[in-house]
Parts: structure tokens; C-alpha cells; sequence
């Protein structure tokens, strides 16, 4: 064939066509397209606001990652749905000895990994050994739970938490830890602590992780992990962003009740609800609480997770020594008009906090009354502080919506004007919340701040162990006050008692003395984040810990 | 016309190299940064110091942008942070980057397709009702910003009349099958046309909100450009010449009338980069534009420099093709 000028792009695109063709080959299941009988779906599709960073919940501390990770993967410990309570999980039962450093777990029996390993005493021993022996990579960054837990890893094995695991048969396991701490076991319960596959753990080199540029590889297992949960990865299609987990058969328990499980992510907010309006997904996190009554006018069910969240207005007596007066906090607080604030500003079930923890924490004090609005006595207290008409630098973040917080500019004004109007001169700031709002704070740079936090596992330690426990360096800058090296002491003292009960007693005490005597911060409110599901969907409950799992849930045609 | 290619390549490393040091500084001057996006409020000095030291970011500025330098030659760019954290940056930007392609290309599609026949038409009808409505309408596109068109769009295609996809490139449930990553083209070639069609389904509106602009500037273009030609010497001595209408129109109008709209095009090309990155949002996207989003408040270094990087050389690529398709249509660029 001769060949002319015009008509040589044309063959050569042909050609090419052609040769394209012949190795693209549909690779597509002949499942796809199949369903089930009856009357309802066999995938749920979930709209998830951000892309999963990897499947090795070890690794991970973002509740996108964890909400993935947890319908694959169980720890020891799990959680009572719709409750933050633990219950047994992996392990039927445990028990601590009585100085509270060694921990027996019966471990349950028949649960296999989806590879076929069994799951026994020596598989949870080589987890924790596993997760203890993190290089120096690992441990700066992607083991955060552990290092936050247990302390330290093996480099520095003295002053770990965690020290050592024991199979004392093939069904129990025993864990020694340094000191006893009300971590113990609730900490287990984390997505984090999952048990894997020990074989596939060494198959798919899980521990190596590398420092590339300025962030990290992860190894191959991270993508390809396995566990024991009701449902196991399918495929991560990254082009398409969309994550799909389909049932494991052969499931200890009661098996997933819908075959297929997609997660599609979708950062937008509004074109999340978008989707919803249109059925193309059947629910999504963390609805806009200003659009809590259009979606359910629009027919659907918004699920209010219990809070498990503190808003506060952070206080830094070294940046304002003002501040280090305790009638003058006092003031602050009084000068608040926070029934108003939580009406007002806050989702539908937030509440008026009373203290740092929330209700659900085992020793939140039932007694404690919160400091009720009294102008003419915050008035009183700063006149007998000589501080009237103190300046305060008082700061929001911006580009940012938190659980606990779901506008920060309209919370902040609405304090900001109670301030005023006790006479304090607030200097306004405000800076992106990662455009140097939390570096700032961390660097003890304003006066007076809003923050918050949303709690990992139920024990107080997880709150005001955080926020008051690490004296040299908290956020409070409690170092600069005259209480706070005992509190720190006393939080530590609460945090080591074994008996429950008399912990508890402990924590309730220590709630009281930092509401109080103390007051480093003023704990501002509560309010709970929901889920938004279509009326089709069923079977779905709200987690105060956010650790919703779908293998109970239907949706109907 | 081989060394005129190459000189601009050589230019094109030169302006690399000194964009990568303005990119590599400027984020960095940014306030905020990677640790604070990893930890949010969970952040406690302890934790940011570990973190900071694990990820060199303790290092001193030069030390790290030597250290990018040495990695970026051996073709490796960092892993991403925020979008997709552990992949490299680069198969990051490959892995998005047809997916742009695909939007881009379509987009400006039909913004050529109506752009200008259009510009044409209301070029020959001047001051007629279909001309000043078509300027009007131009004017339109140009003014109402890409999120509110492609609400509304959304809101009247997907959502009430349900004929088109609110989101997203493909229905996750046709699971078809990837090969290039362009998924019309993806479902050609694997005969998967389902999902050809479904991919071709979800493209329609993001292209038509990402469109908007470039149409209206093709259009205005190719009217003023329609209307200068039309009154040059060649074409009423064509029309003395007794030339059919087809002639005149073909040859002498529309080809002379072309070559600043060929230039506005490709400088269009540019600008679609930059409506990507409200479009891919809004529409989720996972292109390009979805990725810089994400990774600015994220501040993922890595994903951001190399996503700028390769923007700017896909622009000087893109202007050298115009420079190119340029000497195609005029003769006389090539003579010179």
C-alpha cells in the first residue's frame, strides 16, 4: 500500500489503535453485575471525605484510614456499638494480676485470618512483638498510637510500657507492662492494636518503613494486609477513589449482612450531600450540623453519636501573667454565657461542659455544676484581682470545622462579646488552623485560644491526662503556676491505681480539684457529630469513638 | 525548526531548575506545615519534634533542598504526606494526571466546538439579535464562577432530572478495567463500552462548568477576529473575483481569521490547569487540580512541588505545540 500524505496519520493511528487493543484486556469478574435475590442491595456505598492513607492500621492515625481498617481488622479488645465501653472481642475475657502489671487474655477459639493462619496466643504475641520493634522511621511518625500508649519501643525498652507477651497455652496470652495504668486494656480496644496475620505480617515485610523525601514509604503488606474481621479487601482503586471490601465468609461470627462494602471519597462536603440527594451513596460522615434538619426534611436519618469531645478555651499564664491569678480565670469563666453559646451556635445534644471529660468517661463527676453566667460576679472577682479592663490576646482558627467545633468563628464571637462586655479589651487573632493556629498554640503564643479534643479510648488519662499530665511541656503551661507540678503528680498517682473502683473515686476527685482549685483552662462545651444515612439503610449505629461498623447493615432497593 | 524545538527545551530546564527553588522556598515560608496537618490538636512538642526529625525536616533549608535536588535527579520526588501518603509524588502526578487530560481535553473540546462556530456566525449576523445574545452569553461564562455553575448544573442534571452523575469519574460497581487511565479510552480499548459510556456520562458536566471560560474567550476571539478579516483588501477582491462563497469563507476568512484564536487557545490550555482546581473539587475530580487542593492544606510538599513543576512544563510544552500548529497554518511563520 502506498502511502500519501494525508493518509499516513491516519494508518499509524489505526495501528496504534489496534496494537492498544490487543493488550487491553477486560480483566472485569464475572461476579460484578450479579445481585442477590430478596429486596435488598448487596453493596453499600459510603461517602468518605478522604482517601485512606494505608490499610495496616499500625501505621495509621486518621479516622479515615481506621474507618476502613475496622471492618477488616479486630483487636483483643473491641467496643460495645453505640457505647465507648469495651468488650471482648478476640479475647473472650481477661484479668490483671494484682499489682495490675500482667494481663491474662483467654483468647477466643475457631477465629482464623482470611489466609488461613490460625489466630492463638503465639499470633498475638508476634503482633505485640511486631508493633514493639518499630525503626527509628516508624517511630517518629507512623506508630503514633504506640508511641503515645506505651511510651517507647524497643531501642528504648526500659521505659516502655509495654513489656513482653507470653503464651502461657495456645489460647491465652499474657502481657507484662511496666506500672499499672487505667490504659489497661481499654488502650486495646484502638484500631491500631488489630491483629494480623502473623504469616502475611513476614510475607509482606509490614515493618519496613523508610523515610522517602519528606515523608514515607510504607512496605507492600500495607497495601495488601490481612486480618479477621467480617470484611476483607477487595480493591483500592486509586484512579477511581473508591475503596471496596467484600464479605469473608468464613467469619467467626455472624457474617456481614451485605455482600459488597465501597467507600467513595469525596473531600467536598456539599457534593457529599449532593450524592446522598441523588442516591448515588448511601450516607456519609460528619454532615454539617447547619444542614442537620435539611437532610432529614429531605428524608433521611441523621445518627447523633453520643459526644465524646471537649471544646475549651485554652488559658496561658506564662504569655499573660494575669492569668496566673485564680479569681481572675474565675471571672473569665463566669463571664460566659455558654447556655446561650450552645443554644445558639451548636448542634442539636451539645451540652454545657462541667469539666474536661465527657459524660460517657469513666469519672466525669456527676456533682460537678457548671460556673453559671454571673456578670456582676465576674465584675466583682476582677476588681478584687485588680484586673479590670485586663487586655487578653484570645485566638480562633480558621479554614477548619473539628467535631467539637463546628463554626470557630461564630463560637469565637459570641465569647469574644461576652468578654467585652466584663470590661476585658480582647485582641482578636486569627490564623488558618494549619496556616500556623496550632504551631502558634504548641509554641505558647496567645494569651487565650479555642481548642479541643475528640477522645481515642475511655479513660480520663486519654483527657486531662493529656492535657494537664506532661508538666515541662503542655499546652496549658500549667509549669507556670503554683498547682500545677501536684496536679500533674496527682494525675499520674489516679492514672496507676489498679482497683477500678477506687480509680474512678480518684479521677471524680481530681475533676472536682481542677474545676475548682486549678481551673489552668476553661472547659467550654460538648457536642456530639452524627452520621447522615439515606431511610434505605439500616442497621447502622452511631459511636461515640466514631468506630461505626458495617457488617449489621442493610440497605433496601 | 529542530533547533528552534530544542533551544526551547533547553529553556524550558533552566526555567525548571529555578522554579523548583522558588516552589521548594515558598511553601516552606508558608506558615503551618506537614506536622501540624499529620497531628491536628493531637500535636503535643514531643510528638512534633519526633515527628519533624523523622521526616528531615529539622534540617537545615539548604540541606533539604540539596538533598531534594539529588533525589529529584534520580527520579525520585519524596512520598506524599497528604493526598496519598507513602506513593511517590511523581506516580502521585502520573497516576492524576490523565484524569486532568481527560477533563482538559474535553472541555476544551467543546469550548472549540461552540466557541467558534459561534464566534463565526455572530461574526457574519453583526449587531443582529443572535449576535448580541451570543455576546451576552459569552459575557455570562466568563463572569459566574465555576462552583455555582456547576451547582447549578448538578442540581439540575443529577440531582432533579437524574441524568447525569453528581460526582466522581466511573460507577464504582461497573469495576472495569484500567489500562491508561483515560477512562473513555480505557473502555474503548477493552471493549468494556459500558463503562466507556459511563466514564463519557460522569465527564459531561464538569466539562461543560470547566468550559465556561475558555468558550466565551474563543468566542469573542474568533468574532472580533472574523469581523477584522472580513473587512481586509483579499477578501473584496476574492468577492470581485467572482470566488464562490464557500471559497471565501473556507480559505480567505476563516484561515486567516484562525491564527490569533489558535494562540488564545493555547494560552487557554494554561488557564484550564488553574479552573482545574475548582472543578476537580467540586466534582471530586481525582485529577490534578483535586490533588494541589488537597495537598495545600495538607502541606504535602512533595505532591505540591512536583504537581507545579510538571504544570509548568506541561505550559511550555503546550506553547511550543501552539508555536508549532502556528507554522502549520501560517506559511509565512515558516519561511521566517
Amino acid at each position: 500500500m502506498k502511502l500519501t500524505r494525508r493518509t499516513t496519520p491516519v494508518v499509524l493511528a489505526t495501528t496504534l489503535a489496534l496494537t492498544l487493543t490487543a493488550c487491553a484486556q477486560s480483566d472485569r469478574g464475572s461476579g460484578s453485575g450479579s445481585s442477590s435475590g430478596g429486596d435488598t442491595k448487596d453493596t453499600i456505598t459510603f461517602g468518605a471525605a478522604g482517601a485512606p492513607e494505608l490499610f495496616d492500621p499500625f501505621y495509621a492515625t486518621d479516622g479515615e484510614t481506621f474507618r476502613v481498617t475496622r471492618q477488616m481488622m479486630e483487636g483483643l479488645v473491641g467496643i460495645k456499638p453505640g457505647t465507648a465501653d469495651i468488650e471482648p472481642e478476640l479475647a473472650t475475657s481477661w484479668e490483671a494480676s494484682a499489682d495490675g502489671k500482667e494481663w491474662t487474655f483467654k483468647l477466643r477459639e475457631g477465629v482464623k485470618f482470611w489466609d488461613g493462619e490460625a489466630f492463638n496466643a503465639a499470633a498475638v504475641c508476634y503482633n505485640f512483638e511486631r508493633m514493639f520493634d518499630q525503626n527509628e522511621v516508624a517511630q517518629g511518625g507512623p506508630a503514633g498510637y504506640w508511641a503515645d500508649v506505651m511510651g517507647s519501643f524497643k531501642t528504648d525498652a526500659a521505659n516502655a510500657l509495654y513489656q513482653g507477651c507470653t503464651a502461657k497455652d495456645d489460647m491465652t496470652a499474657v502481657i507484662k507492662i511496666l506500672r499499672p495504668t487505667s490504659k489497661f486494656p481499654t488502650a486495646l480496644s484502638l484500631d491500631s492494636f488489630s491483629m494480623q496475620s502473623p504469616k502475611a505480617l513476614k510475607d509482606g515485610d509490614a515493618n519496613n518503613v523508610t523515610k522517602q523525601g519528606e515523608g514515607f514509604g510504607y512496605p507492600a503488606y500495607s497495601k495488601n494486609p490481612v486480618g479477621t474481621g467480617p470484611y476483607k479487601l477487595d480493591k483500592y482503586d486509586e484512579a477511581n477513589k473508591t475503596v471496596t471490601l467484600v464479605r469473608n465468609d468464613a467469619y467467626w461470627g455472624e457474617k456481614a449482612k451485605t455482600a459488597k462494602l465501597v467507600f467513595k471519597i469525596i473531600p467536598d462536603e456539599s457534593t457529599r450531600r449532593q450524592e446522598l440527594e441523588a442516591g448515588s451513596i448511601d450516607g456519609y460522615d460528619l454532615p454539617n450540623p447547619a444542614d442537620w434538619k435539611g437532610l432529614k426534611d429531605a428524608g433521611n436519618d441523621v445518627l447523633v453519636r453520643p459526644a465524646f469531645n471537649i471544646l475549651y478555651m485554652g488559658l496561658n499564664p506564662a504569655k499573660n501573667p494575669k492569668l496566673k491569678d485564680l479569681k481572675v480565670r474565675q471571672a473569665l469563666y463566669y463571664a460566659l454565657n455558654r447556655e446561650q453559646l450552645v443554644k445558639t451556635q451548636l448542634p442539636e445534644g451539645a451540652t454545657v461542659a462541667t469539666q474536661f471529660v465527657p459524660e460517657t468517661i469513666k469519672g466525669y463527676n456527676k456533682d460537678l455544676q457548671p460556673y453559671a453566667y454571673d456578670k456582676a460576679k465576674a465584675m466583682s472577682l476582677l476588681k478584687e484581682a485588680g484586673a479590670e479592663g485586663m487586655s487578653l490576646t484570645f485566638a480562633y482558627p480558621s479554614e477548619v470545622s473539628r467535631p467539637y467545633m463546628p463554626d470557630p468563628q461564630k463560637i469565637y464571637e459570641a465569647l469574644r462579646t461576652d468578654l467585652e462586655a466584663v470590661g476585658i479589651k480582647v485582641n482578636v487573632v486569627t490564623k488558618p488552623w494549619n496556616g500556623g493556629y496550632l504551631d502558634t498554640v504548641d509554641n505558647g503564643g496567645y494569651d487565650a485560644w479555642l481548642l479541643g479534643w475528640t477522645g481515642d479510648y475511655n479513660s480520663p488519662d486519654n483527657f486531662i491526662g493529656t492535657f494537664f499530665g506532661s508538666l515541662k511541656t503542655n499546652d496549658f503551661h500549667t509549669s507556670a503556676t503554683s498547682y500545677g507540678a501536684q496536679l500533674s503528680k496527682d494525675l499520674e498517682a489516679a492514672d496507676a491505681i489498679v482497683d477500678e473502683g477506687q480509680r474512678t473515686a480518684a479521677y471524680e476527685k481530681l475533676n472536682k480539684t481542677i474545676m475548682e482549685d486549678d481551673l489552668p483552662g476553661l472547659a467550654i462545651s460538648h457536642s456530639p457529630p452524627a452520621l447522615v444515612v439515606s431511610k434505605k439503610l439500616k442497621g447502622l449505629v452511631a459511636s461515640p469513638l466514631t468506630a461505626e461498623t458495617f457488617s449489621s447493615v442493610t440497605v433496601s432497593k | 525548526m529542530l533547533r528552534f524545538i530544542l533551544r526551547r527545551l533547553l529553556q524550558m530546564v533552566g526555567v525548571v531548575v529555578v522554579l523548583s527553588l522558588l516552589v521548594f522556598l515558598w511553601l516552606r515560608s508558608l506558615p503551618g506545615g506537614t506536622v501540624s496537618a499529620i497531628l491536628g490538636e493531637k500535636a503535643t512538642p514531643a510528638r512534633r519534634a519526633a515527628l519533624e526529625k523523622a521526616l528531615g525536616l529539622d534540617q537545615p533549608l539548604y540541606v533539604q533542598y540539596w538533598q531534594f535536588l539529588k533525589r529529584a535527579v534520580q527520579g525520585q520526588f519524596g512520598s506524599s504526606t497528604g493526598v496519598q501518603p507513602g506513593v511517590d509524588a511523581m506516580q502521585v502526578f502520573v497516576q492524576r494526571f490523565p484524569a486532568t487530560l481527560e477533563l482538559s481535553f474535553f472541555a476544551l473540546l467543546f469550548a472549540i466546538a461552540a466557541g467558534i462556530p459561534l464566534g463565526y456566525m455572530a461574526a457574519r449576523r453583526r449587531t443582529s439579535w443572535f449576535d448580541n445574545l451570543s455576546v451576552v452569553g459569552s459575557l455570562i461564562g466568563v463572569a459566574v464562577p465555576v462552583f455555582f455553575l456547576a451547582f447549578l448544573l448538578k442540581y439540575w442534571f443529577a440531582i432533579n432530572l437524574h441524568w447525569l452523575p453528581v460526582s466522581g469519574r466511573q460507577d464504582p460497581s461497573l469495576d472495569a478495567t484500567r489500562v491508561t487511565g483515560f477512562f473513555v479510552l480505557d473502555g474503548l480499548l477493552t471493549r468494556e463500552y459500558d463503562a466507556a459510556w459511563d466514564a463519557l456520562k460522569h465527564l459531561i458536566l464538569p466539562s461543560l462548568a470547566l468550559a465556561t471560560i475558555p468558550f466565551a474567550v474563543i468566542f469573542r476571539i474568533t468574532r472580533a477576529s472574523v469581523l477584522d478579516v472580513m473587512d481586509e483588501d483579499y477578501v473584496r477582491t476574492a468577492e470581485s473575483k467572482g470566488l464562490t462563497n464557500k471559497v471565501i469563507r473556507g480559505r480567505h476568512i476563516l484561515r486567516n481569521a484562525l491564527l490569533p484564536v489558535v494562540t488564545t487557545i493555547g494560552l487557554q490550555t494554561g488557564g484550564l490547569l488553574v479552573g482545574a482546581v475548582l472543578t476537580e473539587r467540586v466534582f471530586s475530580w481525582g485529577g490534578i487540580g483535586e490533588a494541589v487542593a488537597v495537598a495545600f492544606t495538607r502541606r504535602d510538599y512533595a505532591v505540591l512541588q512536583v504537581c507545579i513543576l510538571m504544570a509548568a512544563i506541561t505550559f511550555v510544552v503546550i506553547n511550543l505545540l501552539v508555536d508549532i500548529a502556528y507554522a502549520v497554518i501560517d506559511p509565512r511563520v515558516r519561511t521566517r
